[in-house]
């Protein structure tokens, strides 16, 4: 599904990442992990395709297709989520809309109709309920004055909605308590599918223990430097990052 | 018709008028508005005569009193018949000593597009409210231009003591239509009065428009001001209210500029008491050449303790050469209140339109989405339901896909 070829990526002059490869197949969880500045987050935004980021050599084929060569929106109708570490509140616009204009968005590009109206209500209630959300969120501006955790959800609410092949998770974890990581985990999984695939990108092995990765990845100065199973996270755990960046 | 004390009024302004024309830009009130233009069309006087009416003078309210190229038509009008409502030329012979008795009175300062209209008005609305009357569904002052020409209307509101009403007013006009609305209400809000005024200006693209807004507020009086400024090639829109002890005094706007279009809105709220209440939210967004002007001004007189009064404006540029010149004034000279204001000037947010586009929304739709929230925060202050869905389609046909219809 997804081919990151030697990719080295500048934000101004510094080189952040650094000859980063990763294949990930459909149905698959990877977990890239790795210390503060490693580029997780830049690699999030440049597979999401935000501006900002000069993509200096390698390549990212998605589904066959040149990914860089795509605008922001025409990656998200193509099927690839960022889940945003931050999610943007923007006042005045409610999140039902937000909702069904990115849902018709994306059944437009792929030849469908516009969602029934009744129909993307039912969906998009049951949709929240399942994230023990409640129904006024939806009525809502979005993300205004949500909590941390209220935020995560919305952000996986949104994915639930839109139902893409490649979801990347910007340290989802990141200001959630049990109750919530517990409540977006389970949203999370419910979306697992041999069709889907996931990048998680976390600083910490907490999310983890709820969403099990088939592959761990440690990203350290802009490259992958290693790669291993689920239990690689749980060394990661004990030993910290140190013992790589040295190696 | 003559009538001697409005021959009096009519002859000292237009005396006025031929000393100063129109304001000059020099005058501090009209610097970032040069209004020469409007003197070298040379306007002729709108006539009666019988225009085609197009769709758009059909009122969407109940109750509507139509001005066709400032004329009242009573056969497109709908007037309510539990108070006093009329033409201002029908309230010259039936309600002459009441008309007399306000008649200019609630003009404080005057200045070239006052003085033309005292001396040429052709027609207006009359309306008085008696005491402990309420009109209980909104009345809707429509006006319709057919003619090049310039269109001078004069409306005289009296509500008195305990009165409730709610006014709206809508210009328009057919497309490509050039000419002058020059239109100044009088308003007297009697003590525990409440009054809510809607405009919304919709001139055609080649339009100018002067409205003025005159209020004199008694005690406890509220006067609430809802002002949209949508269409015409160059608009000014004064806002005066003077108000005593304890009235409430609110005052919103949106300014809509595209192409080469310059609003100029022109407030003052004047606290003459203590323990009065205003607020002003007015909300600009500029595209284009367009220029909108901002001019609040809040005076509080020095024996007015405890006001309570707070101002912003909030504009968003969407082009390089869009401009706004913004200025919020508090001229206070009692020592125990509570003022504030505030300005922005600002973008539309990147992070928003990013995040938008993350979701599969293209940036020019992102764009409409995020600038029509922003100005949908003034309509949804609309309280009427008709208009409040009569603007937000007008809003959704300048950004379009900003909003579920």
């Amino acid at each position: 599904m997804l081919k990151i070829k030697n990719l080295t990526v500048n934000v101004g002059t510094k080189e952040i990442l650094k000859g980063l490869n990763l294949e990930v197949n459909a149905g698959e969880i990877h977990a890239i992990m790795g210390p503060n500045g490693a580029g997780k987050s830049t690699l999030s935004h440049v597979l999401s395709g935000k501006s900002g980021y000069e993509v200096t050599g390698g390549s990212i084929t998605y589904n066959d297709k040149n990914l860089l060569e795509m605008p922001a929106e025409i990656r998200a109708r193509e099927g690839v989520f960022l889940a945003f570490q931050y999610p943007v509140e923007i006042a005045g616009v409610t999140n039902v809309y937000l909702l069904k204009a990115a849902l018709n968005a994306v059944r437009k590009h792929n030849g469908l109709s516009e969602v029934d109206a009744m129909d993307f209500l039912t969906l998009v209630k049951a949709k929240t309920k399942a994230l023990d959300m409640d129904e006024k969120f939806l009525y809502r501006a979005v993300n205004e004055g949500f909590s941390g955790g209220e935020k995560k959800r919305n952000e996986i609410l949104q994915m639930a909605m839109l139902e893409p092949q490649l979801c990347i998770l910007d340290e989802t974890d990141s200001g959630l308590d049990i109750d919530a990581l517990r409540i977006v985990a389970d949203g999370v999984n419910a979306l697992r599918s041999e069709n889907r695939a996931f990048i998680m990108v976390t600083h910490y092995q907490r999310l983890l223990d709820y969403i099990k990765p088939d592959f761990v990845h440690v990203l350290a100065d802009g490259k992958i430097v290693k790669s291993g199973g689920a239990e690689l996270a749980l060394e990661l755990e004990e030993k910290g990052y140190g013992w790589l960046e040295q190696a | 018709m003559s009538i001697s004390w409005l021959d009096d009024f009519r002859q000292q302004a237009q005396s006025q008028f031929e000393q100063t024309g129109f304001p000059s830009n020099r005058l501090e009130d009209w610097r970032y508005t040069n209004v020469s233009a409007i003197a070298k069309k040379e306007f002729p006087l709108a006539k009666i005569e019988n225009s085609p009416v197009f769709e758009g003078s059909k009122g969407g309210t109940a109750f509507h009193f139509v001005l066709v190229d400032g004329f009242f038509n009573a056969g497109l009008s709908n007037l309510p018949k539990s108070i006093t409502v009329c033409s201002i030329n029908d309230a010259l012979k039936n309600h002459a000593g009441l008309l007399q008795s306000k008649f200019n009175q609630a003009i404080t300062q005057t200045h070239g597009f006052i003085d033309f209209n005292t001396a040429n008005f052709t027609d207006g609305l009359f309306i008085h409210i008696a005491e402990n009357e309420v009109l209980d569904k909104p009345l809707q002052i429509i006006h319709v231009a057919t003619q090049e020409a310039i269109l001078p209307t004069r409306h005289v509101v009296i509500l008195e003591k305990n009165a409730k009403a709610t006014l709206i007013e809508t210009f328009s006009s057919s497309e490509g239509n050039a000419y002058l609305t020059n239109s100044v209400a009088e308003i007297f809000v009697g003590e525990n009065a409440d009054l809510t005024l809607y405009k919304v200006q919709q001139e055609s693209e080649t339009a100018y428009h002067f409205g003025g807004t005159y209020v004199q507020q008694a005690d406890n009086a509220r006067f609430t001001h809802h002002n949209f400024a949508l269409g015409s090639v160059l608009a000014r829109s004064d806002i005066v209210c003077d108000l005593a002890t304890a009235a409430e005094c609110e005052l919103n706007g949106l300014y809509l500029g595209s192409q080469k279009q310059h609003l100029d809105n022109f407030t003052r709220i004047n606290h003459l008491q203590p323990n009065g209440i205003s607020r002003e939210f007015y909300k600009g967004i500029l595209t284009d050449q367009a220029k909108g002007v901002f001019q609040g001004r809040i005076v509080v007189a020095e024996n007015a303790q405890k006001i309570d009064s707070k101002m912003n404006n909030r504009n968003l540029l969407l082009s390089n050469e869009a401009e706004i010149d913004t200025k919020p004034q508090l001229e206070i000279y009692a020592d125990d209140v509570k003022c504030a204001h505030g300005v922005t000037v600002g973008q539309l947010d990147e992070k928003s339109i990013f995040y938008l586009q993350s979701r599969g929304i293209d940036e020019a739709t992102a764009k409409h989405i995020l600038t029509f929230a922003f100005a949908n925060e003034m309509v949804d202050k609309i309280t009427v339901p008709s208009l409040r869905e009569s603007v937000f389609n007008l809003l959704l046909a300048r950004f379009p896909e900003g909003a579920e219809r």
